[in-house]
Formats: structure tokens, C-alpha cells, sequence
């Protein structure tokens, strides 16, 4: 066994650094954009909706059933060749697309499971004073699910910032891209590795905090 | 005015309304009594259509429902003109008790929020706990919390006040501070339709008894025919029952 190459992963560290906001952004992008489609889809599967209810069920079933990295290959490798308007797509919008349609997939089901524990009377209370369904919905309904969905929700987040690192194999260059090239460079695999498997680590215990911090926020109405 | 014709409800085969017919005038107060489960929660559940009636009509004011043709905004509308006090308080957990108050203002009666707000102060001092504006639903007591949702149906200022039970899930020792409450919203003449197991302030602010039992509406009358003088045998057996 040799000995670590200390100074080669420190230099290393602000290197990939540097790709942090890239990750982050397209992780952030990705949440944004799959807690809106997500809040959508659980609502449909609660009002179930005709017709639109089986596509909401057909999506949500096919982005669960398959692998992620399917589904990135299979938006930018596969589908510009069907659609030739995909063909100027980059990686990262790719990866961003993928990463939404994926986790909201999931999100739907653990915000829809949310909306059905919400308990009955806050509807009848909501309808009795003369709401409509949309306004209990969004007035009453949703912020109660959200308290409930909240940790879920976070570690979907969680997951979906080292996921960022499949969008490597689209060419992009993030925290696992770069680590790539630069162990590509020096040979030095197992450092270059363990320096991005600490960083990555690094924003998840930092998530987990905020997580602590944010579940105590929602918890304010329930506690005395 | 509020008229109900006709109003039926089945579950199933079992008929659970069976052909309700009550009138109400404005500013009048009517005591529903009966034994559990002939139908009194039912009744009032279908009068803001929380259980859609199977048939039947129900009028108020200028607003006719009829169940065979309801379309949901008629029944937003009758919502509209009712308030209901429910069993188990059902305050919005994620709202103050000051929010519980003002939500249906802003949402439902479109008042700009420092109106609403006034207006819930105002409610807030009445029902005495404007201390308690901003605590959240889970950090009050039961009596508390019931006696926000009757000030959440005060501020509606609707046609007719819908209360089912309004103490039955209640401690013993909040069910007076409840009473006492309800009695003052009674004395302003707010139209009210309460259903009911206390006996004594049935007697003490109802204008009017009813008692059903099966479904149906077996007598009524004032608060002396019905408790000291009761017509049918139904009546004079609950009555011994309860006391």
C-alpha cells in the first residue's frame, strides 16, 4: 500500500469547488421545477381527474420503473434523433429535464400520501365556511401535507444533488465531471475519489442540518 | 326564512333522513333533541350539503337548493349563507386563532385583510381570548378551541348557524365557558340551529324544541310543551331517559 498524496488532495479541494454552484444550480433547477410538476400531479391523483388521471399514473409509473440514467440517455442521447428540435439540447438542461421528470415522479406520491393524511374535518371545515375546492386546497390543505411531506421531500433533494453526478455521462462537467479529468490527469484515482466523495458528502450533512431547522419551523403550529 | 322540504338521506338502505320538513324564521333559535343516531347530525350535515341530501329542498332567503338539481354553486352559495359549529371544533391547524377567524373573511368574503382583522380582534375580545390571538390550534384547550370555532362562525354573519354538539367532545370542566358563549350568541337573535344533549340550555335559549328520532321529526313546540308536557310517547321516554 503507498502512502496518500496529501498535498495532490488538497489542491485538489477548491478545483472542485469551483463545481459546487454548477451542481447545486442544477439540483436547485431540477427541485424547483419537479416540487411545481409533483404538487400538480398529487393534486390530480386526489381530485382523479379523468383520463388525465391514467396519464398522471402511466408517467408516474414509467419514471419510477426505470433507472435514471436510462432516462437521461434515453432524453439526450435518444431523443433528438426522434425529435430533430431536441438535437441543440446541452447537458445540463438535459440533466435538469431528466432529473424532474425522475424525482417528481416520486415527490407526486409522497405529497399525494401528504394530502390523504391531512384529516377529514380540515375539509369539512374549509368547504363549511365556503371555500371552494381550490381555495381549501391551497389555503388549508396543501400547507398542513407540506409539514408532513417536508422531511420526505428534503431527502428527495438529497438525493437528487448526487444524482447531478450521472450528468457527467451527458458531458457536463460538474464535481464528478471534473474529478474525472483531473484524476484522468494525474493518475491518482483514489484521492481525486475520496476528495469529491468527502465534498459531496460535505453539502449533504449541511442539507441535513437545514433539514433539522426547517422541520422545526413547520412544526410551530403543532407545537405548544 | 329558511325552509326545508322533503330532505331525505339514505346510506345504502338505510334511511337516515326520512323526509325532513322545518321551518325557521329569522332570528329564531331551535333546539334539536333525540336519541344518537336518528339522523340530528345528518340533518345539519346536509343543510350546508357536507352529506349532499338525496332529495329534498332547502330554501333560504332569496337561495333554493333543490338535491335533484344542485349545481356546486348553489351549494357554494348555501354554504355561503350558513356557518357551522362542528362536534370536534375542526380549527385549521395551520392557522392561528386570530387566521382560523379571518381566512373565510379574506378568502370567501373578499374583505381587504385590515378589515378582516378588526373584525376578528373584535370577535376574539368577545369570546374572551384575545390573549390567544396568535396561538396555533394544538396549544389551546378544548374549550378554547371551541370557543373559536363559534367565534369563526360568528364572523361569517350568516343567514343561519348551524352548531352540532357543539360541547359533546368537551372536557366537563369547558363545557360551561362554551354554554356561557353560545347563550350570548343567542341573545343577539342569531338564527341558530343547534343539535344538542344539554338539556337545560336547550330549555333556557331555544325559542323552539324539536325531537326526532328514526329519521324523522316525531314533535315540536316550545321549550315547556316539549320538556314538561310532551305529546308522544317517544318524547316523554327520551326525556325520562336523559334526565
Amino acid at each position: 500500500m503507498r502512502a496518500l498524496d496529501i498535498d495532490y488532495m488538497l489542491g485538489l479541494v477548491p478545483v472542485i469547488l469551483g463545481y459546487v454552484p454548477l451542481t447545486i444550480g442544477m439540483a436547485l433547477a431540477a427541485m424547483v421545477c419537479a416540487l411545481l410538476l409533483a404538487s400538480l400531479m398529487a393534486v390530480e391523483r386526489v381530485m382523479r381527474v379523468p383520463v388525465l388521471d391514467q396519464f398522471v399514473q402511466l408517467f408516474i409509473s414509467f419514471f419510477r420503473g426505470t433507472p435514471l440514467l436510462v432516462q437521461l440517455f434515453l432524453f439526450y442521447y435518444g431523443l433528438p434523433q426522434i425529435l430533430p428540435i431536441l438535437s441543440g439540447i446541452n447537458g445540463v438542461t438535459a440533466a435538469i429535464i431528466g432529473l424532474t421528470l425522475h424525482f417528481s415522479a416520486y415527490m407526486a406520491e409522497s405529497i399525494r400520501a401528504a394530502i390523504l393524511g391531512v384529516d377529514r374535518s380540515q375539509w369539512e371545515a374549509s368547504q363549511a365556511v365556503g371555500m371552494t375546492q381550490a381555495q381549501s386546497m391551497r389555503r388549508i390543505i396543501l400547507p398542513q401535507a407540506a409539514r408532513v411531506a417536508a422531511p420526505t421531500l428534503v431527502n428527495y433533494f438529497i438525493d437528487m444533488i448526487k444524482s447531478t453526478s450521472l450528468a457527467f455521462t451527458l458531458g457536463v462537467t460538474e464535481m464528478m465531471g471534473a474529478t474525472q479529468k483531473e484524476a484522468a490527469g494525474s493518475f491518482l484515482y483514489f484521492e481525486a475519489f475520496l476528495v469529491v466523495a468527502v465534498l459531496y458528502w460535505a453539502i449533504v450533512e449541511t442539507l441535513s442540518f437545514l433539514q433539522k431547522q426547517l422541520e422545526r419551523h413547520l412544526n410551530k403550529a403543532i407545537t405548544r | 326564512m329558511i325552509r326545508i322540504r322533503g330532505l331525505t338521506k339514505r346510506y345504502g338502505t338505510n334511511t337516515v333522513l326520512d323526509g325532513i320538513d322545518l321551518d325557521i324564521a329569522a332570528g329564531e333559535r331551535v333546539a334539536i333533541i333525540g336519541p344518537s343516531g336518528t339522523g340530528k347530525s345528518t340533518l345539519l350535515r346536509c343543510l350546508n350539503y357536507l352529506d349532499r341530501p338525496d332529495s329534498g329542498v332547502i330554501r333560504i332567503g332569496d337561495l333554493t337548493v333543490d338535491a335533484a338539481t344542485a349545481t356546486s354553486a348553489q351549494i357554494l352559495a348555501l354554504r355561503r349563507r350558513t356557518a357551522f359549529v362542528f362536534q370536534s371544533y375542526a380549527l385549521f391547524a395551520n392557522k392561528t386563532a386570530r387566521d382560523n377567524i379571518t381566512e373565510a373573511l379574506m378568502t370567501v368574503q373578499r374583505k381587504p385583510r385590515a378589515e378582516a382583522e378588526a373584525r376578528a380582534d373584535a370577535i376574539l375580545g368577545e369570546i374572551g381570548l384575545s390573549d390567544k390571538s396568535a396561538s396555533y390550534p394544538a396549544a389551546l384547550s378544548g374549550g378554547q378551541q371551541q370557543r373559536i370555532g363559534i367565534g369563526r362562525a360568528m364572523a361569517l354573519d350568516a343567514d343561519l348557524m348551524l352548531l352540532d354538539e357543539p360541547t359533546s367532545a368537551l372536557d366537563p370542566e369547558w363545557v360551561g365557558e362554551v354554554l356561557d358563549l353560545m347563550r350570548r350568541v343567542a341573545e343577539r337573535r342569531q338564527t341558530m340551529l343547534i343539535v344538542t344533549h344539554e338539556m337545560q340550555f336547550a330549555r333556557e335559549i331555544a325559542d323552539r324544541v324539536v325531537f326526532m328520532d328514526g329519521g324523522r321529526i316525531v314533535e315540536e313546540g316550545t321549550p315547556a310543551q316539549i320538556f314538561d308536557t310532551p305529546k308522544d310517547m317517544r318524547t316523554a321516554n327520551f326525556l325520562r331517559r336523559v334526565r
